[in-house]
């Protein structure tokens, strides 16, 4: 083959690439630069919009106004919180499974992917009751608790995938020098399955900050997160362009951020290890 | 070999998680099934007793369950056609050689990292409305009459929403996908002589295939209890317009406070999602022994 017609055809996809990759994108550029704008300009036509003065007044509003910085702590302590405790929980499960495998370990991890799929719609009331009964609803403790129940599975099923990748003989040396359950797990394990580990957190961290049906149902006000948060403004009072695109961007922000890095582990996270 | 002691200390670590996932899907479940069968609303506290399968029958019969689940059905298979459809294009593209592929990368895959409450209400208000929205600006800039999506066309604009969302977790997997395709392979039919279509047709798209599967039953799952997108855009409306399995009941049970009714249908969308469930675990059960 030419190289000129090479050089062409690569010309000619680099071309269409960018185009649909920056439409694909092009509704997230367009919240950051309406939110560097006035409410009053926000609503111009585009051209207009970006003709006019550039301002961090909404940014400000947001905070000042609508008490942004509590929401934003809600999201971390619930996303952070549930994730931690799922590992906490399912690092030792993943482990057993992944190097004492059963007869049954098979059906367990199935199982528990099962429950994954239940419609959260299908124990809405009696969640919804069980923590209004015992004073969780709108707390923070509620959430987190809520959340890591729902994290567990996949938490136990990505480390499961990372921890199966690591070779069963290093285990068995160590053994052979005599070292117990306890300090295999933690001097000879833990140091190989970090990055699975760390993988795992980051993936379920995003999914747990964007997760937007048990936040809405069993928040208001005290513990909402950004989901919630971001949610108040679709009341017809609320209409604030500027101020919904502030707010916006601060929300999504860290994540694409994280999710930038994890687009490999999102790959395997999410197809339970199906497609690597 | 694992010894005995290690055996048992195994079992003992999985136990905990075993026990919580147990309690977290039995516990509320068999609630759910119990509250079915009851009169019971949060607001009439006069109403009680047996109700048999009352809530079933009322909720089965309501005209809004079989709106509601067509509708569900568009939004999922509307959803499907154009992610993976749409998914394969772009992966495809996005696999060929050109300059600045990472950033193209980054940008496609955006979307997917957006909380749902922001892309519904951003494609709301800054995108879709017909007064200020950017659609709007366009069409009166051609000298077009402004379209209101959300109320002339709201359930193929929840589609178009989530299609955004889904599109770029579609793409991501069948890049990947194509990527771990076989590049000797594809050499050596070339070199045979195989037109660019038929190495298409015969080693891409059955190496696809496993990924595809993939994508459309992990995309169902989600898809079938999409809510905070019709929650913050159309609140099921206009009428029942955008009513889907997941927002009836939640209607039903926290806007109504009927509890009785709620849990029948909440029983009803656990059987549908369970129909859907077996043929995703059979999928990746067969990946596990692989």
């Amino acid at each position: 083959m030419a190289r000129s017609t090479t050089k062409t055809s690569k010309s000619l996809v680099t071309i269409a690439a960018w185009t649909i990759g920056f439409l694909i994108f092009f509704p997230i550029l367009w919240i950051v630069l309406m939110s560097f704008h006035t409410e009053g300009d926000a609503i111009k036509s585009p051209f207009q919009m970006l003709a006019s003065k550039w301002t961090f007044e909404s940014y400000e509003a947001v905070q000042t106004q609508r008490g942004y910085g509590k929401f934003f702590m809600n999201s971390v302590v619930i996303s952070v919180g549930s994730t931690v405790f799922a590992l906490i929980i399912g690092i030792p499960a993943a482990w057993s499974m992944a190097f004492v495998p059963g007869k049954k370990t098979k059906d367990v991890l199935m199982w528990m992917l099962s429950t994954k799929m239940m419609p959260a719609v299908g124990v809405l009331i009696p969640m919804y009751l069980g923590f209004k009964n015992l004073g969780l609803l709108d707390t923070r403790t509620g959430l987190v608790a809520i959340m890591t129940l729902i994290n567990l599975p996949l938490v136990i099923w990505m480390l499961y995938t990372y921890f199966k990748e690591i070779p069963g003989e290093i285990l068995e040396a160590a053994r052979m020098d005599g070292a117990t359950l306890w300090s295999e797990i933690f001097y000879v394990l833990t140091p190989m399955a970090i990055p699975g580990i760390a993988s795992t957190l980051l993936l379920n961290v995003i999914l747990a900050w964007n997760e937007a049906f048990w936040t809405l149902q069993l928040t208001t006000q005290a513990a909402a997160p950004l989901t919630q948060f971001i949610a108040s403004f679709s009341a017809p009072e609320g209409l604030f362009y500027a101020k919904l695109s502030a707010a916006s961007t601060m929300a999504i922000a860290p994540i694409l951020i994280m999710g930038w890095f994890s687009q490999k582990q999102l790959v395997r996270g999410l197809t339970f290890g199906a497609v690597k | 070999m694992a010894t005995q002691h290690s055996r048992a200390a195994a079992r003992l670590m999985v136990a905990p998680s075993v026990i919580l996932l147990f309690l977290w899907m039995i516990v509320p479940l068999v609630t759910t099934i119990y509250f079915s069968f009851l009169n019971y609303n949060l607001l009439d506290p006069t109403k009680g007793g047996w109700a048999g399968f009352s809530n079933y029958y009322y909720f089965l019969t309501d005209p809004s369950f079989i709106a509601s689940v067509l509708h569900t059905l568009a939004i999922v298979l509307g959803v499907l056609f154009i992610t993976v459809i749409g998914g394969i294009l772009l992966a495809l593209l996005m696999n060929m050689d050109f300059w600045g592929q990472g950033v193209v990368r980054v940008l496609v895959i955006a979307p997917f990292f957006v909380m749902p409450t922001v892309s519904a209400l951003v494609w709301k208000n800054m995108f879709m409305n017909p007064v200020n929205g950017m659609f709007a600006h366009i069409a009166k800039g051609l000298g077009l009459q402004p379209f209101d999506f959300l109320s002339q066309a709201p359930l193929l604009s929840i589609i178009g929403i989530v299609a955004w969302q889904w599109l770029p977790f579609a793409t991501l997997i069948l890049l990947t996908s194509l990527q771990s395709l076989d590049g000797e392979q594809q050499e050596a039919a070339e070199m045979d002589g195989a037109s660019w279509l038929s190495r298409f047709y015969y080693l891409t798209v059955p190496h696809l295939t496993r990924a595809v599967t993939v994508v459309i039953l992990i995309q169902t799952i989600f898809l079938l209890s999409v809510f905070a997108e019709i929650f913050v855009t159309t609140s099921g409306g206009p009428g029942t317009a955008t009513t889907t399995i997941t927002y009836l009941v939640y209607i039903q049970s926290l806007v109504k406070y009927d509890v009785g009714g709620g849990s029948a249908g909440g029983i009803v969308a656990v059987i549908l999602a369970n129909i859907v469930a077996i043929f995703v675990m059979r999928m990746i059960g067969k990946n596990l022994d692989a």
